[in-house]
């Protein structure tokens, strides 16, 4: 029977996984799944720290967390279709056009 | 009830300021008249219900809501009604309405908006100086008093294209403010003093204190309040702004000469008699600021070639008459001097306007002369004014200024009784000097006054020229309106005195001074047995006061006590034959030198030429101030305070931060790069910090 220790360090691996993704990958739709694995080692934790302590409040904020990175994927998505057309890359450095 | 007196000028005032774009001449006038004519109404039917009662009740009081209360200050929305008040309304409402009347033909030729804007201002003068007198506590006084400043300000400069009325209206306004301040810090030093603001609630604590032996609290608090006396009374030094106040329309000027305005610090003094009488030092000072006024302003009157100025003056040196009055404590005198005032001083505006309107404008004695048998009216109702405000005897300015002058010689004030002679008699030269320049003598003015027709050349400069096309350039004299203006009150002028005649010789005819037995309780607050509407808390200290007051009134009034006795009788008669002797000299001397022997007027005043430069210079005083004051404060101006203090301290404050933001901004948008991997970059780097914080600690 893993402990919540276990859970836990599952979740900083995932949640670093998926930041380093984010930092890392010059591609919009990876950086959005690795958001995507960030917002769901987050979950881990919720349901392992709910089930641990014995209260439900831990899956009640899981399923608000689904409930918005369903939104954020929609509305990232189809930005990311936005900007390609725009201008056939999908490399985020090439869109800076937004400074001083 | 009461509230009606001072609200229907004020909703005159509302119907012409808003509606006055289209209402007709007509209808403008009539409402600004009508809502006059009511409330001078209602002051009668008031008037009449105080007479029904015994003098000690007669008292009316209306609080319409509490206006201000913070914590130890309690001051309501209160109007009182008492032989005063009655007196003040009666005059302001009464006089107001015929001046009123008058300028309906007089602003005839003004513009439908310029009317009703003329008569909505006027209005409002009125509403604002009934509130003054009614006022039951000095805050609400204070209200009148600033709106009758506005108002003058207003009806000043009501000619604002021109620019000598909008100086008039604004130097109206400034000096006036000087006297403002005083008066505030006085309002402040009563309230810290007496806890309260109520004019009969400081009579009663008053009437408890013996009077200051040395210059006290009560001594610097009337000091102010007279300070702010002189700013709207016209009195020394503050007197400089009612001259120039001449640039408004004529009826302005009697309205503000006669009915409004000046009579306001005069009346403030009556009404805080008891206050004022606990501080000799102060008494003392009005007295002798009076009666330097009125000798000042009399002699400068004596050379003054403008019709209006020589009137102008002559109100300064009368109402100079009416604080030496309040200064030796003969409230009742001054009171009833200020009451006949009005009506030769508003008669003899309203003539002099009629003048001024039949000459089309001219406002030059030397250009006028002989209109005696073209304004046959006019020139016999301002006849009747000029020999009232001479003090010929049997006409009304005889009887109060006489009053007068038996009370300061009663008094013991034999300096200032001289003095009060001399300015009789100066009196009588420039008034009796302005009608025969005026009337007498040869005609001097540029039309011909034949009664014929088409004297087109004649230039119709005066902006209130106001007349139907029926008559051409020649001279005619006042319309109906005015004409009714200048008959009621000729009247007024002549048996206005009789309310008031002096013991003596009403000894003779078996009737009191009428005057003298309404307003007494007025001054001596304590002395009313008045319950009605107990709400106000000090009906129980009414009685307890009235009780002992009734022994120190006899004291206050010794000398009005006095008077009546049988052993003033001699002395009385003398005076009044040094006045009568004064007023008759001084007519002889005004016929003798500007009627009869002109050369002997220039002689003279060729053998006096630096008397004669001061006076037509009137003192220099104007010039005085500008070097002493004016001059001073615009140079601190513009080179400390604009050059030094705007140009440096608050714009370079208000740049420096323009260029501090500038700077600093165009370092931290370097932040913003555009890239979205720099902004999660930074975002994660925060999440990093914050943990790193909650770690840590």
């Amino acid at each position: 029977m893993p402990s919540l220790n276990h859970f836990l360090v599952l979740s900083a691996v995932l949640f670093a996984i998926g930041t380093a993704g984010v930092f890392l990958r010059r591609n919009l739709i990876t950086i959005l799944l690795s958001i995507e694995i960030m917002l769901n080692a987050v979950n881990l934790t919720f349901i392992a720290a709910g089930r641990h302590l014995g209260s439900v409040e831990g899956q009640i904020v899981v399923f608000f967390v689904m409930t918005v990175a369903a939104a954020e994927a929609a509305v990232g998505l189809a930005i990311v279709i936005a900007l390609f057309r725009q201008r056939e890359t999908l490399n985020p450095d090439a869109f800076t056009s937004l400074k001083w | 009830m009461l509230l009606l007196i001072p609200l229907l000028p004020f909703l005159g005032y509302l119907v012409n300021v808003f509606l006055g774009r289209r209402l007709s001449k007509s209808v403008s006038g009539g409402v600004a008249c009508l809502a006059m004519l009511g409330s001078f109404g209602i002051g009668v039917v008031q008037f009449w219900a105080l007479l029904g009662r015994a003098p000690h009740a007669r008292m009316i009081e209306q609080t319409v809501y509490a206006w201000i209360t913070a914590g130890d200050l309690q001051i309501p929305f209160t109007l009182r009604f008492d032989p005063l008040g009655a007196l003040m309304v009666l005059v302001v409402t009464g006089i107001g309405f015929l001046i009123h009347v008058y300028s309906l033909a007089y602003m005839h030729e003004e513009t439908d908006w310029e009317y009703a804007r003329y008569f909505s201002y006027l209005n409002l003068f009125a509403a604002f100086m009934l509130l003054l007198v009614l006022a039951a506590n000095f805050p609400l006084m204070f209200v009148g008093w600033e709106g009758v400043g506005l108002c003058s300000y207003l009806l000043i400069g009501f000619w604002y294209k021109k620019q000598s009325a909008a100086d008039a209206g604004k130097k109206a306004f400034v000096v006036n403010r000087i006297g403002d301040f005083a008066f505030i810090i006085g309002m402040a030093l009563a309230f810290r003093e007496f806890g309260t603001l109520d004019f009969r609630e400081i009579a009663f604590q008053a009437t408890g204190l013996a009077p200051e032996a040395a210059f006290g609290l009560i001594s610097l608090m009337t000091l102010l309040f007279f300070i702010g006396a002189t700013g709207k009374s016209a009195q020394i030094p503050l007197y400089t702004w009612l001259p120039d106040a001449m640039e408004g329309p004529t009826p302005v000027s009697a309205l503000i000469h006669a009915a409004t305005m000046v009579t306001a610090g005069v009346y403030m003094i009556g009404r805080n008699a008891e206050l004022f009488s606990l501080a000799p030092i102060t008494m003392q000072t009005v007295a002798v600021v009076g009666i330097a006024t009125a000798l000042l302003a009399g002699t400068i009157g004596l050379l003054q070639n403008d019709i209006k100025r020589v009137l102008a003056y002559s109100t300064v040196s009368q109402l100079g008459y009416m604080f030496l009055a309040m200064g030796v404590g003969a409230f009742t005198a001054g009171i009833f001097h200020l009451y006949t005032h009005a009506f030769f001083k508003a008669l003899m505006f309203l003539g002099s306007g009629a003048v001024i309107h039949a000459l089309h404008g001219e406002q030059d004695m030397r250009k006028m002369g002989g209109l005696k048998p073209h304004l046959p009216l006019t020139y016999w109702t301002f006849l009747a004014g000029t020999v009232a405000i001479a003090g010929v005897p049997g006409f009304s300015g005889f009887f109060s200024k006489d009053e007068i002058l038996f009370r300061t010689f009663l008094g013991g004030h034999r300096v200032l009784y001289a003095v009060g002679i001399a300015t009789a008699l100066l009196t009588a030269i420039y008034m009796f000097r302005l009608v025969h320049m005026t009337f007498h003598g040869e005609a001097r003015f540029a039309t011909v006054p034949d009664g014929g027709h088409g004297h087109g050349a004649v230039p119709h400069g005066h902006d209130a020229h106001g007349h139907g096309g029926s008559h051409g350039g020649h001279v005619h004299d006042a319309p109906p309106a005015m004409a009714f203006a200048l008959v009621v009150l000729a009247i007024g002028a002549v048996v206005a005195g009789y309310v008031g005649l002096p013991p003596a010789i009403g000894h003779l005819v078996g009737v009191d001074n009428k005057i003298e037995a309404f307003l007494g309780p007025s001054f001596h607050p304590a002395t009313y047995q008045w319950t009605e509407g107990g709400a106000h808390g000090a009906s129980t200290v009414t009685v307890e006061h009235s009780a002992e007051a009734q022994v120190p009134e006899g004291g206050h009034d010794a000398a009005a006590g006095a008077a009546h006795g049988e052993d003033h009788t001699a002395l009385e008669w003398s005076l009044m034959g040094v006045s009568t002797a004064a007023a008759l000299g001084g007519i002889l001397i005004a016929t003798f030198f500007f009627l009869w022997r002109r050369d002997r007027a220039d002689a003279l005043a060729a053998a006096l030429p630096g008397v004669h430069r001061l006076l037509q210079n009137k003192y220099y005083v104007d010039e005085l101030y500008d070097a002493a004051l004016i001059q001073p404060i615009k140079r601190v101006s513009e080179t400390a305070l604009w050059k030094g203090v705007d140009a440096t301290v608050i714009d370079g404050t208000v740049n420096g931060v323009g260029t501090l933001v500038r700077g600093s901004a165009s370092l931290l948008r370097l932040l913003q790069t555009g890239s979205v991997r720099a902004y999660a970059a930074s975002v994660f780097a925060g999440v990093l910090l914050v943990l790193a914080y909650y770690l840590a600690r």
